[in-house]
């Protein structure tokens, strides 16, 4: 693949996550001031997540649109404010984009399996 | 009557470093800061070098930094930008100096070429005159940027330049985006190619800052947003 033709899929991949977390973020948000000023406790909050697919797809896209968005953002920043190139960048962003993706879906994992 | 005089301070110096120097110049009506600026090299210090030629804000040579921000300076009036007759001139931010106000364009001028900046005519279109109606779509895209007079106005206010030199930066792009709109062209995927990825179109961060400071209004963001759909399109047919 050509560099150039790698650099505008990267760029679709971040706008399409951007896309994503632009509907994600504000319902994770309100649930998550719903569950607490209802004042419901941490037992009561896993009691409604667990076995639930919905709250499993949702989450599960989630980590993923972060684990996308994330990594390339980063890389753009590590560029170009400390001028951060060449493999090694791409390999920093390749393991922040799968760390993010394991640690996130462990924690759902954590929050729909009983 | 007294005279009234402008406080004015100049980047002398060249790409080894430099200050600024202090001048007391006549302030007159309608006066330029070009005008300012010759009047310095002809009555107090004819060391002072700038670049300058047709003086009506055709030829994009005179561009300088004007109290902090890109400027034209043939078609920039002290009264405008100064009211308080306090005027700093400075070379062109994100170009290398030359000697004092004069900066050396090569890398703005190599970055038109890189961006695949002259038209190729698309083979057999010789044979016959093109028919380009001035209403149609892609033609008034290009017509929107093409009066750009190569100043570097928007390349010296440009953020993305100062932090990824490699980057063609507003104008080039702008140019690349006329041609591309150009139905008589024949180089669009070796053009799409070029301007994509790290050093191209998607670096561009939308600050607008170019479109704020381009002297002709143009806007080369919007030019720029034009090339990110297509070259990405190009780029998921697999095209770039």
């Amino acid at each position: 693949m050509s560099r150039a033709r790698a650099e505008a899929l990267l760029w679709l991949a971040q706008r399409a996550s951007a896309a994503v977390l632009g509907v994600w973020v504000p319902i994770h948000l309100v649930t998550i001031v719903a569950a607490v000023r209802g004042g419901l406790s941490a037992t009561e909050i896993l009691e409604r997540t667990q076995g639930s697919a919905a709250w499993a797809v949702y989450y599960a896209v989630f980590v993923l649109a972060v684990s996308i968005h994330a990594p390339i953002g980063l890389r753009t920043v590590a560029r170009e404010t400390l001028g951060w190139r060449g493999p090694g960048l791409e390999l920093a962003t390749l393991a922040a984009g799968v760390a993010l993706a394991l640690f996130g879906w462990r924690a759902v994992a954590g929050l729909v399996m009983a | 009557m007294k005279e009234t005089t402008l406080a004015m301070s100049v980047w002398r110096g060249d790409a080894a470093g430099g200050a600024f120097r202090d001048y007391r110049v006549p302030a007159r009506p309608g006066q330029t800061v070009l005008d300012v600026v010759t009047w310095i090299q002809r009555h107090i210090d004819p060391g002072l070098s700038y670049r300058y030629a047709c003086r009506v804000g055709m030829c994009g040579t005179c561009a300088m930094t004007v109290n902090g921000k890109p400027r034209w300076t043939c078609r920039t009036l002290v009264g405008t930008v100064a009211p308080d007759l306090r005027l700093s001139v400075a070379p062109l931010a994100n170009l290398p100096v030359v000697k004092d106000l004069a900066c050396d364009m090569t890398q703005f001028f190599d970055k038109w070429r890189r961006a695949e900046g002259r038209f190729q005519a698309a083979p057999g279109s010789a044979a016959d005159f093109a028919v380009v109606p001035p209403e149609s779509a892609a033609r008034q895209a290009a017509d929107a940027g093409i009066e750009c007079i190569g100043c570097a106005v928007c390349y010296a206010a440009c953020d993305v330049v100062s932090w990824n030199p490699a980057y063609l930066g507003p104008a080039a792009l702008n140019r690349a985006w006329t041609l591309v709109n150009d139905v008589r062209d024949g180089a669009q995927a070796a053009r799409l190619a070029a301007v994509a990825g790290d050093a191209g179109c998607h670096a561009c961060h939308s600050h607008q800052s170019c479109r704020e400071h381009c002297p002709k209004q143009l806007n080369p963001t919007a030019a720029i947003a034009g090339l990110k759909r297509l070259a990405t399109l190009a780029a998921l047919k697999g095209e770039i």
